[in-house]
């Protein structure tokens, strides 16, 4: 017996309908990921940078903008994969009604959410690519280590997408999104060792973190540009698979709940 | 060759509390285009989203090309073809590519996909506008690119919700010879309306639902004979003098306002009597037609 009778490939049929639509307006899709780290670099980098001066990590004292480079990276992945499963599919099931069109295809509705979830992921790692390149002309990216911020960014894609198709089930009309950024995606903008280290919160506020999918994506990120590794590298894998395998199935299932009538 | 296209016995869908769809039974033939008729509310929808496997059935059978829809929803979802209520083309493509990535859905092959699309544009007379994109269209040319698109994969059924609502008379007609053709080609059609004359021009049969169950089933012709007769007499004044005269003959009669109805098998006769009676009274004879079955066998209360 399969785990998933009703998810076969067809369900890159639904990844690549998004992939054509991407394509057709590639160039101004991709400003946003190529002008904004450059932005954030400029304005906390050098500007707030020169009042910081230096952070510690890892025992190892390192620039400001060496610090929240791969931050911003891990906050383009959230942000990406969130609003694409949010708004974006919202938008496409409940105003363009292209899910009840592709509901009369042999898609199954498991292959047209996984589609979108996967879509999510994948615009998630175009943006990373794209910031990658920018952020290495600063020097901010050791290399080949580097590199792996591509997959973790696949994975954080699809740990924030399946969040963000989770509200697109649930709520029941698009302002309610406002709601889980308020409540959800801006407390790890600002809270989850993005712009500071952890060290700096109240251990309350250390505690909160640690169960937040962005501290965990944030301190890979890090690792990873960094280059160094230490036992925090597992635990937050571990935490973004686990996270990812139960938001998918649960994205899916409430899908179908909302879609099924 | 299966001659039972689709095949519902004892069909039933609830939602929640409500009743939508309730104990229907009927069957549509190979080759013939079927109609469901009804009020607004009176189940077609939920019945024809069971039919091409949008929505499970609460109670029933339901075969679909010889397959159990329950159990074979993708395989039945690849032989058909849906043209849903909703103009839902995507409206981030041209046209050209709406068909083409529709046909991705299907597992076309690319280059088929392409030459099929471009043909069904042509049928459709739609070829001319392959490159917009479908805000740009008027309601009778999306209506067509969305028929083209529920034939991308060759269906051996295809399944029109209320098709031309909203169509301007010409739209209509157009897209009404296209569907002509594509019956004359021998496909299978099912499709809803509460247009009569959609109904009389497209259905070789069809049956009326009210309120969840089946009213009536026939031939439109053999339903207007049974149920009205061939002549309609309007009689548009003087209405408590006649209407006392029809009742002294014992004429059946309906009283829709200020107006009299009268339904019959041969009105010459009563006409003519009627005018040399009151001379003065509007009385006019007429072919007695779908919407006269429609409307007395489902009633003239408004339904919202």
């Amino acid at each position: 017996m399969k785990l998933y009778p009703d998810i076969s490939l067809r369900l890159f049929r639904v990844w690549q309908r998004n992939l054509i639509v991407y394509m057709q307006s590639w160039k101004v899709r991709s400003l946003p990921p190529l002008l904004e780290p450059i932005f954030y670099l400029v304005a906390f980098g050098v500007g707030l940078g020169s009042l910081v001066g230096g952070v510690r990590y890892a025992g190892e004292e390192i620039s400001y903008t060496r610090f929240i480079a791969p931050a911003l990276i891990a906050i383009t992945v959230m942000n990406n994969a969130f609003f694409e499963n949010s708004y974006a599919s919202f938008v496409r099931m409940y105003y363009q009604k292209t899910f009840d069109a592709m509901m009369t295809t042999p898609l199954t509705v498991q292959e047209i959410i996984a589609g979108e979830i996967l879509w999510g992921a994948t615009k998630a790692v175009i943006a990373t690519a794209i910031m990658m390149a920018a952020i290495s002309v600063f020097g901010l990216i050791s290399f080949p280590e580097g590199l792996l911020l591509l997959p973790i960014a696949f994975l954080g894609g699809l740990a924030f997408g399946g969040a963000g198709m989770i509200c697109t089930a649930l709520v029941p009309n698009i302002e309610i999104f406002n709601l889980p950024i308020f409540l959800f995606i801006t407390p790890m903008f600002l809270f989850g060792g993005t712009f500071f280290p952890l060290e700096s919160l109240p251990d309350w506020g250390r505690t909160t973190a640690v169960f937040l999918p962005l501290t965990h994506l944030v301190n890979l990120s890090r690792s990873s540009a960094i280059g160094r590794s230490d036992a925090s590298v597992i635990t937050g894998l571990a935490y973004l698979v686990l996270f990812v395998s139960a938001s998918f199935p649960t994205a899916l299932y409430l899908m179908r709940r909302r879609l099924i009538k | 060759m299966i001659d039972i296209v689709v095949e519902a016995k004892n069909l039933r869908k609830t939602f929640g509390g409500l009743v939508a769809v309730d104990d229907l039974s009927f069957s549509v033939m190979t080759g013939e285009c079927f109609g469901i008729l009804g009020p607004n509310g009176a189940g077609k929808t939920s019945t024809i989203k069971m039919i091409y496997a949008f929505s499970p059935p609460s109670g029933g059978t339901l075969n679909v090309l010889g397959m159990d829809i329950s159990r074979h929803a993708r395989a039945i979802k690849a032989k058909i073809g849906v043209c849903q209520q909703e103009n839902n083309l995507d409206p981030d493509l041209t046209v050209l590519k709406n068909l083409e990535v529709f046909a991705s859905y299907f597992n076309i092959p690319a280059a088929e996909a392409k030459r099929r699309s471009r043909e069904l544009l042509e049928l459709m007379a739609m070829e001319g506008r392959a490159a917009s994109k479908p805000v740009e269209l008027s309601g009778g040319m999306i209506r067509r690119v969305v028929v083209a698109r529920a034939l991308i994969n060759r269906p051996e059924l295809l399944i029109l919700d209320e098709p031309t609502t909203g169509l301007d008379p010409q739209s209509r007609h157009q897209l009404w010879e296209r569907l002509d053709v594509l019956k004359h080609n021998g496909l299978s059609i099912l499709l809803t309306t509460h247009n009569m004359d959609e109904a009389a021009r497209l259905c070789d049969r069809l049956i009326i639902v009210d309120r969840g169950r089946l009213v009536v089933e026939g031939r439109p012709p053999e339903l207007v004979r049974r149920h009205v007769g061939r002549h309609i007499i309007e009689i548009t004044d003087h209405n408590e003098p006649v209407r006392a005269f029809l009742r002294e003959r014992n004429v059946p009669f309906e009283s829709v306002g200020h107006r009299t109805l009268v339904g019959l098998e041969n009105g010459e006769e009563l006409c003519g009597r009627i005018k040399e009676r009151f001379p003065d009274a509007a009385c006019t004879m007429r072919m007695a037609n779908l919407e006269d079955v429609f409307l007395r066998l489902t009633g003239r209360e408004l339904r919202e």
